[in-house]
């Protein structure tokens, strides 16, 4: 596998392993793009607290920044770092052991 | 050491390939043990869907026929957008074994990236709501 696809799952499952950058990503997918600021009135942890983890986000590029004023910086959701990691996951909830054993309980009985 | 990109299982069953063959290509087999419903048009290119008493429906596309040896379709990536060009190629071996089957079954493709993804997981975004909204808002104010 390339190191950079692994490299963007690694950085997605990083940020998600986090509860405030869950907490921020979620807002985002709810809510759309949303300044430091909104994002601080809607959730339960300090505006310094919020800015830092959207630079992480925003350096894991699962979060852009819209060009603006510096405290009108609006985030938003960057999908395609999740639709790598989604594949990895895909992998891993395929279930093949369970449908095998349903093929086999079919044509045995 | 990352995830895999390829999931492999053999299991040996105690029918003979023909049987087995059926199981895996003909609707009435498919919606047995894999769908609770299926529909297979069986040569290559052709389309097959399963569906589950969940609501969960899975489209495949049949991309190998060799009776009663090779049977192999490609189908979406479960999780990612309907849009999403990504398959993963399933293909079922069955080799005769005395009295039964063993069947493998190579499912392959989860680590692959379209040419565009790098790309576009680095760089900003310009897909999305906020854009498809734009361009609703565009159409609207055309009409």
């Amino acid at each position: 596998m390339p190191p950079d696809i692994e490299a963007i799952a690694e950085q997605v499952f990083v940020s998600l392993a986090d509860p405030s950058r869950r907490a921020i990503l979620a807002a985002l997918a709810s809510g759309g793009p949303a300044t430091a600021t909104d994002l601080a009135s809607r959730l339960p942890i300090t505006r310094q607290a919020i800015a830092k983890h959207l630079g992480l986000l925003a350096e894991a590029g699962l979060v852009t920044a819209e060009p603006g004023e510096r405290r009108r910086i609006r985030y938003r959701l960057h999908s395609a770092p999740m639709q790598v990691a989604q594949q990895f996951l895909a992998a891993l909830a395929r279930d093949w052991d369970g449908r095998l054993d349903a093929l086999r309980d079919y044509l045995e009985k | 050491m990352g995830f895999p990109d390829r999931i492999e299982r053999v299991i040996d069953i105690a029918h003979p390939p023909a049987k087995v063959w059926a199981a895996l290509t003909t609707a009435e087999g498919l919606s047995s043990w894999f769908g609770n419903d299926a529909t297979i048009d069986l040569r290559p290119g052709g389309s097959a869907r399963m569906t589950w008493t969940s609501g969960h429906t899975a489209d495949m596309r049949v991309e190998r026929v060799g009776e009663p040896t090779v049977f192999g379709f490609t189908w979406h990536i479960y999780g990612l957008p309907d849009d999403d060009p990504r398959r993963t190629y399933v293909e079922f071996t069955l080799e005769p074994t005395g009295a039964g089957t063993r069947l493998t079954v190579v499912e392959s493709g989860f680590a692959q990236l379209p040419d565009d993804a790098y790309h576009k997981a680095y760089e900003g975004n310009t897909g999305g709501w906020a854009s498809e909204l734009g361009e609703l808002v565009d159409y609207l104010d055309a009409a």
